[in-house]
């Protein structure tokens, strides 16, 4: 997910580090080729991405939904899936990760519209990698973004709100925040690490989706009526696939198939099982009883809290981040919601913007070889790291928040956010789709 | 006659039907049913959130017997359902003024 000149750097830092005269005298960069290798890896990282949203992420939250509104979630992050693919392929990847010029600590250029230039031996930066491999793995993640959404306004948002909400949320906030950290923007060159997406995806989305839930208000009967998750079963199989196809994600986000990728996918298991199993014990100790969603919502923390450290943590890490997002989510997502009263439906804000706030500030801390990381760039501390991962943090939740709010006002006051309460009473399914989830 | 209706907890059905048919009793109807007592609802916990449910899952069963029979039932029923726990369930007895047999038009006694 880096910045190909980020990448370069890095590569030079630590062969420097390591005294490798190797790397360190690749500043005279020959051309980049293809390696077979390294795209193999990466068409199949690219498949699990995209598995992770469909049907992923849909049956994670499918199953948290009631049964009327089961297809209506379905339908989202499918819809989702192809309105962002062709969205991307016109311009959003352009603007991303193509050239700005005079802009481009702050967005990308025009030079791509319509994937222009990418033919079948481009090559992006100084990768190994097709640059339509490297399109497409981006594509994947852009989609995966909005659709985290769709759990903070489940079962109350109008279909057609949901694709303007969307295509103006991928254009005017995934775009840029994106540009900014991995494109050649100004967050990526102040050096704030994000390996595989804390910021960009995981608070970028959560408190987005927050601030979709104050928006739209809660659903009707909210917090008084029972609304329990109909199909646990679906939240389960959900979840493990998520956890799958997240080493696609993490060790994907190496762009290539080396060392690093393979830390990334074992650091990635290693905190996603110790969130599983804080979140488990935490609400063991706090309600007398470990739970299955519980345990699955533990693991998607740990999922999302190791994604921005899963090219520089170690094992012990690992490990830290685990404990602190699975206990910490686990609050963010049981107490605080019912302290301050907001409807975020299946928890976004508190799994992944909580998450992405551990994980993004954590992996300034153990990113130090002193504590089994990869190691700092040369010069800076643990605290230097933090502040700037701090910066990174701010920067999104601010300019997020903000120009999320905009997009939902002008969707509210031109087409309508919400469904009716007829509609919102009867289900989305038969309100908007004219059909069930379940004909039994 | 009487029309004995029985409220009991489902994992005893098996035991109860066997009761049953070792007595004598050649025909049961039995429904899924929802209910409370004293044992009332139960709690169920979701990321924090508490709902309680009020109505518990039971069996019915219902079943006509003749006069002489009705002890019978009522302690084959009683002994198989009990598990000495709360929530073992009730019984309920009705006079029957009437039985036919649909297909062969029989009423009374005689369409047990």
């Amino acid at each position: 997910m880096k910045p190909s000149t980020q990448r370069t750097l890095l590569r030079v830092l630590a062969g420097a580090l390591a005294l490798t005269p190797l790397i360190a005298g690749a500043q005279e960069t020959p051309a980049p080729t293809i390696s077979s290798g390294d795209t193999a890896w990466m068409l199949t990282a690219t498949a699990l991405v995209l598995f992770m949203t469909i049907p992923g992420l849909a049956l994670f939250y499918g199953g948290l939904v009631r049964a009327k509104n089961v297809l209506s979630i379905l339908m989202q992050c499918f819809a989702i899936t192809a309105l962002v693919t062709v969205l991307w392929t016109i311009y959003g990847y352009s603007l991303a990760f193509g050239n700005g010029g005079a802009l481009n600590s702050w967005i990308g250029g025009f030079d791509n519209l319509f994937l222009k230039g990418i033919g079948l031996s481009s090559i992006y930066g100084t990768q190994t990698i097709p640059e339509s491999v490297f399109m497409t793995f981006q594509m994947t993640f852009a989609i995966i973004t909005p659709a985290l959404m769709v759990g903070a306004f489940a079962e109350r948002m109008k279909f057609s709100a949901l694709m303007w909400f969307m295509g103006l949320w991928l254009t005017l906030v995934y775009v840029p925040v994106a540009h900014w950290v991995w494109g050649g923007g100004f967050l990526g060159t102040l050096g704030v690490l994000d390996f595989a997406g804390g910021t960009v995806v995981h608070i970028n989305a959560g408190i987005a989706g927050l601030v979709a839930a104050i928006v739209i208000g809660k659903r009707k009967g909210f917090p008084t009526t029972a609304m329990p998750p109909h199909n646990l079963g679906y939240t389960v199989i959900g979840a493990s696939m998520l956890w799958v196809g997240w080493f696609g994600f993490n060790a994907g986000s190496e762009l290539a198939a080396d060392g690093v990728a393979g830390m990334a996918m074992a650091v990635t298991q290693i905190a996603t099982a110790t969130a599983a199993l804080s979140w488990m014990f935490a609400e063991w100790w706090a309600h007398g009883k470990p739970s299955v969603l519980g345990i699955a919502s533990g693991a998607v923390a740990g999922l999302v809290a190791i994604t921005p450290a899963s090219g520089t943590a170690g094992p012990m890490g690992a490990i830290a981040i685990g404990v602190a997002a699975g206990v910490l989510c686990f609050i963010a997502s049981t107490k605080i919601k019912r302290m301050f009263h907001y409807d975020d439906a299946l928890d976004v804000f508190g799994v992944h913007a909580v998450g992405g706030i551990v994980g993004a500030m954590l992996t300034g801390v153990f990113a130090s070889a002193a504590l089994g990381g990869k190691g700092l760039a040369e010069g800076l501390t643990i605290v230097d790291q933090v502040i700037k991962q701090g910066i990174g943090v701010g920067t999104t939740l601010v300019y997020t928040a903000i120009a999320s709010l905009i997009i939902l006002k002008v969707v509210d006051w031109t087409i309508g956010l919400r469904v009716t309460e007829e509609q919102e009473t009867e289900g989305l399914d038969l309100a908007l789709h004219d059909e069930r989830g379940y004909i039994l | 006659m009487k029309l004995i209706s029985a409220i009991i907890k489902p994992f005893k059905l098996d035991d109860v039907r066997e009761a049953l048919g070792d007595i004598g009793v050649s025909g049961i109807t039995v429904t899924e049913v929802k209910g409370f007592g004293r044992q009332k609802g139960h709690t169920e916990l979701y990321r924090g959130a508490e709902y309680v449910v009020d109505f518990l899952p039971k069996i019915k069963l219902e079943i006509a017997v003749d006069d002489q029979l009705v002890d019978k039932v009522i302690e084959a029923i009683t002994n198989a359902a009990r598990t000495g726990k709360i929530g073992d369930g009730k019984i309920f007895v009705f006079n029957l003024e009437q039985v036919v047999r649909i297909r062969t038009g029989e009423t009374g006694s005689e369409a047990l």
